[in-house]
């Protein structure tokens, strides 16, 4: 089993709690994982990656090579297309539709969403939406992570694990918040079938 | 125990693991992790391991230097071009030796993710004439860490761990091992070992250069350099640090046909080399910043085998290596995935919304306007982001505490005024020697001290001088009159450009103060809070 995912995002919304909450899983499934994060400048509103691999067999390189990344799981449409060179043939973008708009040459949305509606695999959903009907707009990466939960190859019991062990010390209400986000996620894509 | 660790946490465990009594470091991009996870670690706190930031990576170093000469184990962390700041000191470190366990670990961060370059920091290294541990993965570094300080004590030598971004900022499974006791307090058995005069410096010179032989053995039998033969001897391939790693991405379950050579401790194991050499018609060298194994193979003519690297372009002559890179330099095809829609537009970082650079730069910018462009000397923090729209308001960033006197510079060169923007953790770093510079000729500048109370870009670590800055100005000598405290706010706007034009108009020394907290050091009080 390999599973390589770019995480991609604006600095601040978030990316690494989903990265956390995979590897969480994929520990707890006896898997290896790497991750390599963004620190530093681009944190401050800027473009933010991170490579998350995940194997049955020990990991070499801690970056994922192009063109062979399985999903592109992006919390910002427009950063779901700037890592598409490390996209695989078969790869998934699954992506969060709301924009974070912070420049003055943003592209216009029809554009935007047509350009990302073109590819070959791909699930667009507006998780802020989805969040904000929960109770809570920070869970909307969560909501995107549920959204990603049938290509990841962890089995959903395992990400719910990642959840409880990330937010735990938070307390069971936002155990239960992030619990009900990842569901709300899955089921918008499965409602879509 | 397995713990799942950032390259910069497996140093700092291993460290701590290794019986350190004292962890020194200015915050500083890709090296920051390491002294934070000491200073969140119980067992730091509960062995009340010394884990508060230095004001500067001198200070750091010297503090550690200090902490080894009374006999106990001490790490200094810090950035590739914090190395600089702490240049003499540590050169100075090799030859004086030490007495307890030094390290200093130093983050390289080539492709500039966070940085002005991309120098390498081996050869500060090789500079110094010290051994360097340069791990290639996350267990590496950990054992490294924890294993080099018996290392330092077995040749009374400071020892260099080099890292660079991609390790440092990246997590895997790390191994952990038992807890080594620190030392207790011994002082040197010489008496001169650490007064470099003259005449001891000479003797101790001596010592370093007659322990390079030892140094090279350890090389050659360290564990952490490696011959793996193979039988295509076509090609030889030298892999340093953390670029094995994309070697061997590039050969999934280890299946290369070539000879290997994986180092991991300088200096360069000799013997090995010289075996790759006369054994493979070719040679490849893999390493993540500048060609330094590279050049000394090839000395200066050239003379000897092919040897492929960043010099002959077989890999591109900088930034960051990453398997994709070196499957194109071993002639693989490589995958090219699909290419970037023209639609996407740049996102580069930019200050909060709210950050109170902002309300600096907005009456900056208007006071400045009777002056025109081109005269606003800036430093190294997230201020410089006013480089950029729609501020456009500072014209330079060099180096820590360059701004103030860069200004002073050019106001001797006839500027007048000329204006330096700096923030108050840079300004504790290296800005108050170049304040009293300006003070002791009273040069026509103006300097602003954007003080947000923290040291913001690396993610709001506490400030040294925090609400101290004012009185460091007047002890420093600036005029009371001329040293104006604001408050950044959008209201206080008038107010801010009145005093700047004031300031700006003064035929000597001032100093305005902007007064307000980090946007996100607040959020992140408020979330705590809430937390508990």
């Amino acid at each position: 089993m390999k599973k390589d995912i770019i995480l991609a995002g604006v600095g601040g919304q978030g990316i690494l709690s989903i990265a956390a909450v995979i590897g969480l899983a994929a520990i707890e499934k006896g898997l290896f994982v790497k991750q390599a994060e963004v620190h530093g400048m681009s944190q401050r509103g800027g473009a933010v990656q991170s490579h998350l691999r995940i194997s049955s067999n020990e990991i070499a390189s801690d970056l994922i090579p192009a063109g062979e990344a399985d999903m592109i799981l992006s919390v910002e449409p427009m950063e779901s297309l700037r890592y598409l060179p490390f996209l695989s043939n078969d790869g998934w973008i699954i992506t969060n539709s709301t924009p974070f708009v912070n420049i003055p040459n943003y592209p216009e949305m029809k554009l935007l969403l047509d350009q990302i509606n073109s590819y070959k695999n791909v699930i667009v959903i507006n998780a802020d939406e989805t969040a904000k009907k929960i109770g809570s707009l920070k869970s909307s990466n969560v909501v995107l992570l549920g959204a990603s939960s049938e290509h990841l190859d962890i089995p959903y019991r395992n990400l719910e694990s990642g959840i409880r062990q990330l937010f735990g010390k938070k307390g069971e209400s936002v155990v239960q918040l992030n619990l009900a986000a990842l569901k709300a996620g899955a089921d918008l894509v499965s409602e879509k079938k | 125990m397995k713990m799942f660790l950032l390259g910069a946490e497996a140093i700092a465990q291993g460290a701590m693991d290794g019986g350190i009594s004292g962890i020194y470091a200015y915050p500083g991009t890709p090296s920051t992790e390491i002294a934070e996870y000491v200073q969140r670690s119980k067992l730091a706190a509960r062995k009340k391991i010394h884990s508060k930031w230095s004001v500067n990576e001198k200070t750091a170093m010297e503090s550690g230097l200090g902490m080894s000469y009374a006999g106990k184990r001490a790490m200094v962390c810090m950035k590739h071009v914090g190395l600089n700041v702490a240049a003499d000191p540590f050169i100075n470190s090799a030859i004086t030796g030490i007495n307890g366990g030094l390290i200093i670990t130093v983050a390289d961060d080539p492709s500039m993710h966070s940085s002005q370059n991309e120098q390498d920091s081996r050869y500060f290294g090789k500079f110094a004439m010290i051994p360097i541990f340069e791990p290639s993965n996350q267990q590496e570094a950990y054992d490294m860490a924890r294993e080099g300080f018996s290392f330092s004590e077995k040749y009374k030598i400071p020892a260099m761990i080099r890292i660079t971004t991609r390790l440092s900022h990246s997590r895997y499974g790390v191994e952990t091992k038992e807890l080594i006791d620190e030392n207790s307090i011994s002082l040197p058995d010489d008496p001169k070992q650490f007064i470099l005069l003259p005449a001891n410096s000479r003797v101790r010179y001596k010592i370093l250069l007659e322990n390079q032989k030892n140094f090279k053995f350890e090389s050659e039998t360290s564990p952490y350099n490696k011959y793996f033969d193979g039988n295509d001897k076509s090609l030889g391939i030298i892999a340093c640090g953390i670029s094995y790693n994309y070697l061997i991405e590039n050969y999934p379950g280890l299946n290369c046909p070539h000879p290997i050579i994986k180092i991991g401790q300088y200096p360069l194991p000799q013997k090995m080399i010289e075996r790759l050499n006369s054994e493979c018609e070719k040679v490849l060298i893999l390493e993540e910043g500048y060609p330094i194994v590279e050049e000394s193979l090839k000395g200066f003519f050239n003379h000897g085998k092919t040897i492929h690297g960043r010099l002959d372009e077989t890999l591109p002559r900088d930034g960051e290596l990453n398997p994709t890179i070196v499957a194109r330099a071993l002639g693989f095809k490589t995958k090219e995935g699909l290419p970037v829609p023209e639609l996407i537009a740049n996102r580069p970082p930019e200050l909060c919304s709210g950050c109170s650079h902002r309300d600096v730069y907005d009456a900056l910018n208007e006071a400045m306007k009777i002056y025109g462009e081109k005269r606003v000397f800036s430093d190294i923090g997230c201020y410089t982001l006013g480089a950029l729209p729609p501020f456009n308001s500072i014209n330079s960033c060099v180096d820590m505490g360059a701004s103030i006197t860069m200004a002073k510079g050019a106001a001797d060169a006839g500027l007048i005024p000329s204006v330096a923007v700096i923030g108050d953790s840079t300004f504790t770093h290296s800005g108050i020697t170049g304040l009293l510079d300006a003070v002791n000729e009273n040069s026509p500048v103006t300097i602003v001290i954007s003080d947000n109370s923290a040291v913001a870009m690396t993610g709001g670590q506490e400030s040294s001088a925090s609400g101290r800055i004012k009185e460091i100005c007047l002890g420093v000598g600036v005029q009371p009159e001329h040293v104006r405290v604001l408050t950044p706010l959008k209201k206080n706007h008038n107010e801010m450009v009145e005093v700047m034009a004031e300031e700006l108009a003064y035929n000597g020394v001032s100093v305005i103060i902007a007064e307000r907290e980090c946007i996100q050091t607040i959020t992140k009080k408020k979330k705590n809070k809430t937390e508990l």
